[in-house]
Parts: structure tokens; sequence; C-alpha cells
């Protein structure tokens, strides 16, 4: 009953709609028999906070691995910034511009927080091997230089006090918000967010949600995550995408998508 | 109590990242060193330069290399010995082609030979991962020593089938060959270790170093910060296989002062190497001062120490003891602290820091 809304997905481009940072068309993933994702479109816009949402097992991490070279649809189309892209390696997608975080935090457990956050910034130093070698002059300046930047990360997501700690001691809500440090470090312009909040308490979420509006706003950085509590969802996000069994169900505004037949019946497990 | 950092405040970000940001620490790392280059050669009899101060050296720069391949990287390898004889023969063949080319030009050049060598067995390691790339490692080991036996070439034809260290000068003055002191070749090798160390040193605490530990902790995540895994691990394969090769070098040069493979760069020596590395602490550099020091030390310490304490031991006892204590201490740094004596050294200076108060 509700296809019309389904259906009207493919914006016609006129000069005034909002500029698409990234275009995902008809992708199916499949892992031997196992459709991950079938026939799935969807855009995300510049500077917005695009939520993928859908019940376990849905395909949206399958997505997120697409889009960042994880995985390689075997049909479809993904354009980023205007390029279609091939087969291409996750090392790319991080040149391109895309970060992301992990479901179950992906960070380096026996590095400290400063050197976690710091390997973000990898590919904006280019001192060469031979200045490492002395850890003066050049290698050494850019070290500070980098040293900064981390360090602003680490005030704004208020995490001082764990500067030197190695993260595999720190507690889950914690590495969370590690792990989101280190991809901010990239200065990206599409971060990628796989459940950003699961297995955190209240206080963790609000903020948690605090730093990625903080982030959407005052950086302007294009969001998508991923992210099971519908409360948060429906606040944060300005358009929702809806999976379910690898199908997107529904698009659109958090109202809208909440008011959807077909989200509804997802999420209170009617049978089709 | 006199170990603290109170009223120490850090004013930039340099200083908090100097490598020891801890003015008493500056202060012992002076005190060491000027024990090692003036007290050592003033007062050290022989027999504690050659054979304790000597093999100490030479395996605490091996065991750095094989600390950055295994320890910051992830990566176990088996072939240190071998990559060890690539450096000996290496500077061994340089400096009977090229006599007039000062000797320790060649050794730290042999180093080079070495890396080299590595990067071609750590291609694999595009492929394969953990205990398969381990057993690759393996069979670099086989296949070297293989060759230094059986290529009469990188012996010089030696009837012997051995390495024999030429005498070469330095500022006229011996310093390989059997008129070399053991002094000089113990000033000459200290300073080697100490220069390498500091290049180790500054590349661990730099960009070059996360990469090598974000590829050993995630190496996915590492991808995904612009960390490509190839050159990566061929790069940590490189610099470890140079330091091992330089400390083969040394260990010809300026302690064996000649030799054969299967005695200095078989399989032991590389399981050696790998112990003085996890009882050391991995993904440490004075951690693999520590190991080196530990097991190279243990059968002197037996075999002349006990005795001397009026504890009577036979030769052979204090090599059976040697094996247990190491068996025993291996699988306890294995199962209890896998950052070995480095983490042990680090939580007793942060009781230190604290004391009297226990947090
Ligand atoms: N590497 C893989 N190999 C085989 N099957 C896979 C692989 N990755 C995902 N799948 C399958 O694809 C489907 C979608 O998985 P995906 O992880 O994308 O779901 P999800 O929406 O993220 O679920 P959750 O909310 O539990 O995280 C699942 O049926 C899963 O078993
Ligand atoms: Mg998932």
């Amino acid at each position: 009953m509700n296809e019309t809304m389904v259906q009207s997905q493919p914006v016609v481009a006129s000069a005034s709609a909002p500029e698409k940072l990234l275009t995902v068309e008809n992708v199916t993933l499949s892992f031997g028999g196992v459709r991950a994702l079938s026939d799935v479109s969807f855009d995300i816009r510049k500077s917005e906070i695009r939520a993928i949402i859908g019940p376990n097992g849905a395909g949206k991490t399958s997505m997120l691995n697409c889009i960042n070279g994880f995985y390689h649809p075997q049909a479809g189309r993904i354009t980023f910034k205007g390029k279609m892209r091939q087969r291409m390696r996750p090392y790319d997608a991080a040149l391109q511009g895309i970060a992301r975080t992990f479901q179950n935090v992906a960070l380096f457990k026996g590095m400290t927080t400063l050197d976690n956050i710091l390997t973000g910034r990898t590919l904006k130093m280019h001192r060469s091997f031979f200045w490492h070698l002395f850890r003066h002059g050049p290698a050494m300046n850019e070290e500070i230089e980098h040293r900064k930047y981390c360090e602003e990360i680490i005030d704004f997501l208020e995490i001082e006090h764990i500067r030197k700690t190695p993260v595999g001691r720190l507690p889950y809500g914690l590495q969370k918000r590690v792990e989101l440090g280190r991809a901010l470090a990239m200065q990206p312009d599409l971060l990628l967010l796989d459940e950003p909040m699961a297995g955190m308490n209240l206080e963790e979420k609000e903020d948690m949600c605090r730093f990625i509006l903080d982030v959407n706003r005052q950086f302007g950085t294009t969001i998508a995550l991923i992210e099971h509590d519908m409360g948060v969802v429906m606040d944060i996000s300005d358009r929702v995408v809806v999976l379910e069994y690898g199908h997107k169900i529904a698009d659109g505004s958090p109202d809208e998508v909440k008011a959807d037949q077909r989200v509804i019946d997802a999420y209170l497990g009617v049978s089709h | 109590m006199f170990y603290r950092e109170a009223g120490q405040f850090k004013t930039s970000y340099a200083a908090d990242m100097a490598i020891f940001p801890i003015l008493q620490d500056r202060i012992g790392l002076a005190v060491i060193l000027a024990i090692a280059f003036i007290a050592i050669p003033l007062f050290g009899s022989n027999f504690l330069i050659q054979t304790v101060m000597i093999p100490f050296l030479v395996f605490a720069l091996a065991a750095i290399g094989l600390n950055i391949l295994t320890g910051y990287t992830g990566l176990i390898s088996l072939g240190s010995g071998a990559f060890m004889g690539v450096g000996a023969y290496a500077c061994y063949k340089l400096t009977t082609i090229f006599p007039g080319v000062n000797i320790i030009v060649w050794i730290l050049a042999s180093g080079f030979f070495a890396a080299a060598i590595g990067v071609v067995f750590g291609l694999p390691s595009l492929r394969i991962k953990g205990f398969y790339l381990t057993v690759a490692t393996l069979a670099a080991q086989f296949f070297l020593q293989w060759s230094f036996v059986r290529i009469p070439w990188l012996y010089n034809y030696n009837a012997s089938g051995a390495i024999e260290v030429p005498q070469r000068l330095l500022a006229g003055i011996p310093v390989t060959g059997a008129n070399a002191t053991p002094v000089t070749r113990y000033l000459v090798l200290l300073s080697i270790v100490i220069l390498l160390t500091w290049i180790a040193s500054n590349l661990v605490h730099g960009r070059i170093g996360r990469s090598w530990m974000a590829v050993r902790d995630m190496d996915i995540a590492a991808e995904l910060m612009g960390i490509r895994l190839l050159p990566a691990k061929l790069l940590s394969f490189a610099v470890s296989s140079f330091y091992c090769g330089v400390a083969g070098a040394c260990m010809m040069f300026l302690w064996y002062g000649g030799g054969e493979a299967n005695d200095a760069f078989n399989i032991n020596q590389s399981f050696t190497i790998l112990f003085m590395v996890i009882i050391g602490g991995l993904g440490s550099i004075i951690g693999s001062y520590f190991g080196a020091a530990f097991i190279s030390i243990l059968p002197t310490a037996l075999k002349f120490g006990l005795p001397a304490m009026g504890i009577a031991l036979s030769g052979p006892v204090a090599e059976h003891l040697n094996y247990i204590i190491l068996g025993v201490l291996i699988l306890f740094f294995l199962i209890v602290e896998p950052h070995g004596l480095a983490r042990l050294w680090q939580v007793g200076k942060q009781k230190l820091r604290v004391w009297p108060f226990p947090y």
C-alpha cells in the first residue's frame, strides 16, 4: 500500500536539488547462496545525517562494507563525489575521504588512545622514512603539528584523561569514543558509523549523540549511521533508509518512515 | 622518592613526545652510558668484556631487530639466525673484495644485504599470515643456512669451510682479527649498538612505528586508515633483517673472530633470539636489552657465578639448569605477562613514582 513512497525514490535532479555525495544504484551482494543485499538503491546528500536501519541480518553492515570497499557487490553501481568506482580497496576509500567505525570496535588494542587517533592522520603525513630515522627536523615538526590536531579531537570528545592509556584497557563506551576520534582524525568527507551507541548506557548515548551532531554541524561532515535505538535515529537523522532481508523497504524523513506500514510490520515481525 | 615527575611540567608537545620525558630517566641513561663507555673499558676485566658484554650487545641488537618484526608488527620469524648469517657473509665478502674500505662501513652496509634478502622472504606475507608465515621464515632459515655451507664462494673457498676474519684497522688500531683487543672490539660494537638503538627508537615512536603496530593489532582497520599492508610489512621485514644482519656481522667480526654458519647461524640461534624477545617484552626496545641480558648472561652466571659464591656446580648441571630456568620463564611470560621483563620494569617504575602510597 505504501508502494508509492518506496517507488518515488529516484528523484529527478534539478538545479536546486541538494548535492549528492554518494549514490548507490541497484547494488546486489551475495555470499554463496545468501543474498545480503538485493537491488538496493539510495543516496546520501552532502552534509546530512543519513540513518540506515533494519532488523538484525538485514544487510546494513554489508552495505557499509560495500561503500568502503571491503565487499565488492556482484551488481550495481556506487558513485562517490561524482565518480563511479570499480572494485576498489579500503585503502582507496580512505584516500577518497571515507572513514568508518565498526560494529564491534576495531581499535589498535596495544596502542594508546593518542596513538590510535594519530594513526588516523597517516594519510596526511608525508615525511619520508629517511626523516623518521632521526625524529628531528621535518619529521618531528610534522608529528607535532598532527599531535596538535589530535589534541583538539581529544578535547572535543572529552577523553583527555585517557590520552596515554592503551585502549585495550578502556571500558567499551570509551573505546567507541576513541574509535570515533580515530575516524575524525582522517577529516573524512563521509563518515560511516556502524552502531556507534550499541551497548552504551543512557548517559553515554546522549554524549555520543551530541558528538555526532556537533561533528555534523561544526565541520559539515556527512554521516551515515546504523543504529538500532529508534529514539536516537528519529532524533538525529535527516533521512532514513530501511532495509529488511537485503531489500530496501522504505526511504524518507524520520516521520515518513515511522508511518510506513512495511516498516512497522518489519519491526513487529509480521510475516509476509 | 627520588623518582618523581612532580614539578616537571611539559610546556610543549615536543617535550611531551620526547622518548625519555622524565628527568630521572635521562639522568639514568647518562649514567648507564658513562658506565658503558668509560667505566667498563677502564676497569672491566677481559673476561667481563669478552664473555659478558660483547655477547650481550650482539644479542641486544639482534633482539631489537626481531622485536621490530615480531613485537611491533606481529609477524613471528624463525629466520633471524639466517638473516644474521647474511650480514656476516656479506660483510666477509665485502671486506675481502674491498679491503681498503673501513670495516665499520662494511659492517653497517652488510645490513642492507640482509634487508634485501629479508624483503624477498617477507613477500609471502602478502598472502599468508600467522602460523604459515612463520613456516615460510623457517624455510628461509634452512635455505639460507644450506647456501652458507654449500656455496664455497661465500667463505672464499677456505679449506675450513668457515669465515676467517682478517685484521682490519681503524686509525691504525686493529679492530678485527686476532690482534684486536677485547676493549677495542667492545667500544666499536657499543657505538654501533647505541647508534642503531637510537634509530630504532626513533622509528617506532613515529608514523612508521604506529603503522607497524596498527598492522599488528588490527590489519583491516589499518588499511582503512590508509596504511598499505604489504609495504608496511615489507618495511618491517627490511628494517628487522637489517638489524639482524648487522648483529650477525658484529658477531663474526667483533666477537667470534671467525666461524661457520652451522654453528653460528642455525635454527637454535633463531629460537634464542625469539626467546629473548618474548622474555624481554614484545614491542619494547628496552625489553630487547632485558631479554638479551638475561639469556646471554644466565649461562655464564650459572657456570661461573654460582661456583664463585661457593655453590659447587658441574658444567653439565649448570647447562641443564640454564635450560630449565629458561623453559619455565618462557612459559611464565607467555601465559602471565606477554610484555615480559619490560612490563615488570614499567610496573616497578610506576610503584616507585607513587611510593610510599600503593596507588
Ligand atoms: N562475510 C560474510 N560471509 C557470509 N555471509 C555474510 C557475510 N557478511 C554478512 N553475511 C550475511 O549477510 C547478511 C547480512 O548481514 P549484515 O551483517 O550486513 O547484517 P546487519 O544488518 O548489519 O545485522 P546486525 O544488525 O545484526 O548487525 C546476514 O545474513 C549475514 O549472515
Ligand atoms: Mg551489522
